[in-house]
């Protein structure tokens, strides 16, 4: 590669045989000759980068310091817009965001998998199941993903899957959405309804509800009837007043009553009773201490179902769409690092292994350390990708969290094309990723010359 | 660490002579039981992995009502509910078939141009000997991680001057330039690594530059030719920002039409599933077939 160049100018007829003098001297590796010939194998790439990469690169750089319809020149006003812009600002964090966390994640899981993968049979299987979104579009990954994350929790798997745990260990209310009938001398209170006035002991209340279907009531409630209670007890009724032709507020027969309601007496602040209504609605407080009660019905008895977490909602939307995301390349990442872990001398493995040392052990003084290279190459292409991350934040987001879910490629989009059309502070942006990515330029540079020598 | 494994290596030598360390019945069990747990957690793990594009396959096998009314598990249970409604209905868009179409025309163009421009100036590169060779290298791996975004718009406004902007050449030749360092640097290492000898032995037999070229470093590039090609099919076939930014409704590619209907998310989900999948087909395909050559090609390309 470092061979001087003396007589390679002026050599035109320097290529076939008159080309010999290379393979005589050892040193030489005997290439043709030949800036002419070279010029013509490069030129039409040279003119493709030049015309629509190079030139390209100049003109943003330019443009970036003229206004938006690039007649005036602004100096760094751009660049002072972007970061003033509150919606380049959450684009400038979210990246922040998907920077510090995405590449690390991806790389630690390619790292464990591929290690985990070396003692299995299936393991080629197993990498090309988790390569497989590679081959597909961003786009419709994305597609997938807002499928996967959809809030209906009968749409949306993950909240299907979430609903569905949350409810074993915390079943959901028998009657969600109940309340008593407007009128009724119930008021909503953080605890429940709770009776606007109280009653003696010796009284029997009738608590009239609505708000729910009558198809739902359980198949074992009972016909309503209103209860006498005994002088040292509180009795009720609570009941679906909503049976066609019947008054409002008055049991008529044929009402059900609704089981298993739970009561409370509350007297002074406190809760000194508690009980459950039976088949026909009927509950009873025996026993208590002559006075005055407020009856309550705990919310618990009403609460609507559980239905999931918003996932596609603005505040987990940049986790999500990083998960979407390490689902893509992860697959990647096993690969790669599985590639350098063949590289791996076995015996150095063997020998620390034979040393006593713990699979962890040999995980993380021998395997971890050997594999830093390859672990690190993997970490920078990474970067290089989620800074340019676009498809996946343009598609999973609804509108309504496309704002809080925006990062530099996308808001650069859309205020060059979109509804800003800004192309000086799309420049401005441009630049700014141009900026980003120059680390990992640089970073390929280094090792390439490095390899070269 | 290399540094390590030599007075490891002696110890290795010393174990043998005395006799591997006890390990007892114990922890040998947990190792047996390790490994079965392993293989658990990966089939997790795998499963994990295919259930979203399963989900999505089974979708756009399922109507407008019953996606609406349930999620694509319910297929286990009524497996009835699948229907082929959605590919009909694609059948009969004029819009997405046009689009496919445009798909195959914008890919196999720019696939063609980068393989056969990147290989001239990568033969160039690795075996032409001229001045500032080094430096015209540098440059290309330099360009590798280049954004697009830094190009969007003086192309754009280029691509206006020339009447380019809206046409399939436009989008065609904007992907073959943002595809070419990559595969330059790509074929250029390929090549190098060819053998000095049989360049030489076709240079000592009088061949010209352009016959060493087609005769002796294109038949032994194949392998790398393959993975490239492979690489920026794919790369461009899954595109959609370029698309979006330089094709008009014309020209527009599969992906830009399908993200037109994104809006309605859930009344479009018939649509959107069975046209995602259609647009699936072809790279889970090439995928499947040239596994090998697929995977050398984005270890290779990933910086792009």
């Amino acid at each position: 590669m470092s061979v001087p160049d003396t007589d390679a100018a002026g050599a035109p007829g320097a290529r076939g045989v008159g080309r010999r003098r290379g393979h005589q001297v050892v040193d030489d590796p005997s290439t043709g000759r030949s800036p002419r010939l070279a010029a013509l194998f490069l030129l039409p790439a040279a003119l493709v980068l030049t015309a629509l990469v190079l030139y390209p690169l100049v003109y943003s750089v330019v443009r970036s310091f003229f206004d938006r319809s690039g007649d005036e020149f602004v100096g760094v006003g751009n660049y002072v817009d972007t970061f003033t812009d509150r919606r380049t600002l959450t684009a400038f964090k979210n990246n922040v965001i998907w920077v510090v966390v995405a590449p690390v994640a991806v790389t630690g899981l390619g790292l464990v998998l591929a290690v985990l993968t070396e003692r299995i049979r299936w393991a080629t299987a197993f990498r090309l199941v988790l390569f497989m979104p590679m081959a597909i579009s961003l786009f419709a990954s994305g597609i997938i993903f807002r499928l996967v994350y959809d809030e209906d929790p009968d749409q949306g798997v993950v909240n299907a899957a979430v609903v569905g745990v949350h409810d074993l260990f915390s079943p959901s209310s028998s009657y969600p959405g109940a309340h008593p009938r407007d009128g009724a001398p119930f008021t909503a209170t953080p605890e429940g309804f709770a009776s606007t006035g109280t009653f003696r002991t010796g009284s029997a209340v009738t608590v009239p509800l609505v708000g729910f279907a009558p198809a739902q009531v359980p198949a074992n409630a009972a016909a309503a009837t209103a209860p006498t209670a005994g002088s040292d007890e509180l009795r009720g009724v609570v009941w679906l007043d909503v049976s066609a032709g019947g008054r409002p507020n008055q049991l008529d027969g044929a009402e059900k009553g609704l089981p298993r309601i739970s009561v409370e007496a509350v007297r002074d602040g406190g809760v000194v009773g508690r009980t459950t209504s039976g088949d026909d609605g009927r509950f009873t407080f025996p026993g208590l201490p002559a006075g005055s009660y407020q009856l309550r019905l705990p919310a618990d008895n009403f609460e609507l179902p559980f239905r999931g977490l918003t996932w596609l909602g603005p505040s987990l939307i940049t986790p999500v769409i990083i998960s979407s995301w390490i689902w893509i390349m992860t697959g990647f990442a096993i690969t790669f690092i599985a590639a350098g872990l063949s590289a791996i001398p076995r015996d150095a493995l063997e020998a620390a292994r034979v040393d006593g040392a713990t699979e962890m052990q040999v995980f993380r003084r021998v395997t971890v350390p050997l594999l830093m290279p390859v672990l690190l190459v993997v970490f920078v292409t990474l970067v290089i990708n989620v800074l340019k991350i676009f498809e996946l934040v343009l598609v999973i987001p609804p509108g309504s969290s496309q704002e809080e879910a925006n990062v530099v490629a996308l808001q650069m989009w859309q205020v060059s094309f979109g509804t800003g059309g800004d192309q000086g502070v799309g420049s401005a942006l441009a630049v700014l990723l141009f900026l980003l990515v120059a680390p990992a330029m640089i970073f390929n540079i280094r090792r390439f010359r490095r390899e070269r020598s | 660490m290399t540094a390590a494994t030599a007075p490891e290596r002696v110890r290795i030598v010393e174990v043998a002579v005395s006799g591997s360390p006890r390990r007892g019945l114990l922890s040998r069990l947990v190792g047996r039981l390790g490994d079965g747990t392993v293989q658990v957690a990966l089939a997790v793990v795998a499963l994990f992995w295919l259930m979203p594009v399963f989900g999505l396959l089974v979708s756009s096998f399922r109507d407008e009502t019953d996606n609406n009314a349930g999620g694509w598990w319910t297929v286990f249970t009524k497996p009835a509910q699948l229907t082929l409604e959605n590919y009909e209905g694609l059948a009969a868009n004029e819009t997405v078939l046009r689009s496919f179409l445009n798909t195959v025309l914008i890919t196999v163009p720019s696939t063609v141009l980068v393989v056969v421009i990147s290989a001239l100036a990568a033969y160039a590169l690795s075996w032409i000997e001229f001045p500032g060779r080094g430096w015209v290298t540098t440059v290309v791996v330099g360009l590798l991680v280049m954004p697009v975004q830094v190009a969007l718009i003086p192309v754009a406004k280029l691509f206006g001057a020339l009447g380019l902007f809206g046409t399939i050449t436009g989008v065609v030749l904007f992907h073959v330039a943002f595809g070419l360092p990559f595969a330059i640097f790509l074929l250029r290492n390929f090549f190098t690594g060819i053998p000095r000898d049989l360049v030489e032995a076709a240079r000592m037999d009088g061949a010209r530059e352009w016959l060493i070229f087609a005769k002796v470093v294109l038949p032994i590039g194949k392998p790398a030719i393959a993975s490239l090609a492979i690489f920026e099919f794919l790369w461009v076939w899954n595109d959609l920002l370029v698309a979006l930014v330089f094709a008009d409704q014309d020209s527009a590619p599969i992906t830009v039409v399908l993200r037109g209907q994104l809006r309605q998310f859930g009344t479009n989900i018939d649509l959107l599933s069975s046209g995602a999948f259609l647009s699936m087909v072809v790279p889970l395909g090439v995928f499947l077939a040239f596994q090998r050559y697929f995977v050398q090609g984005v270890l290779a390309g990933s910086t792009k």
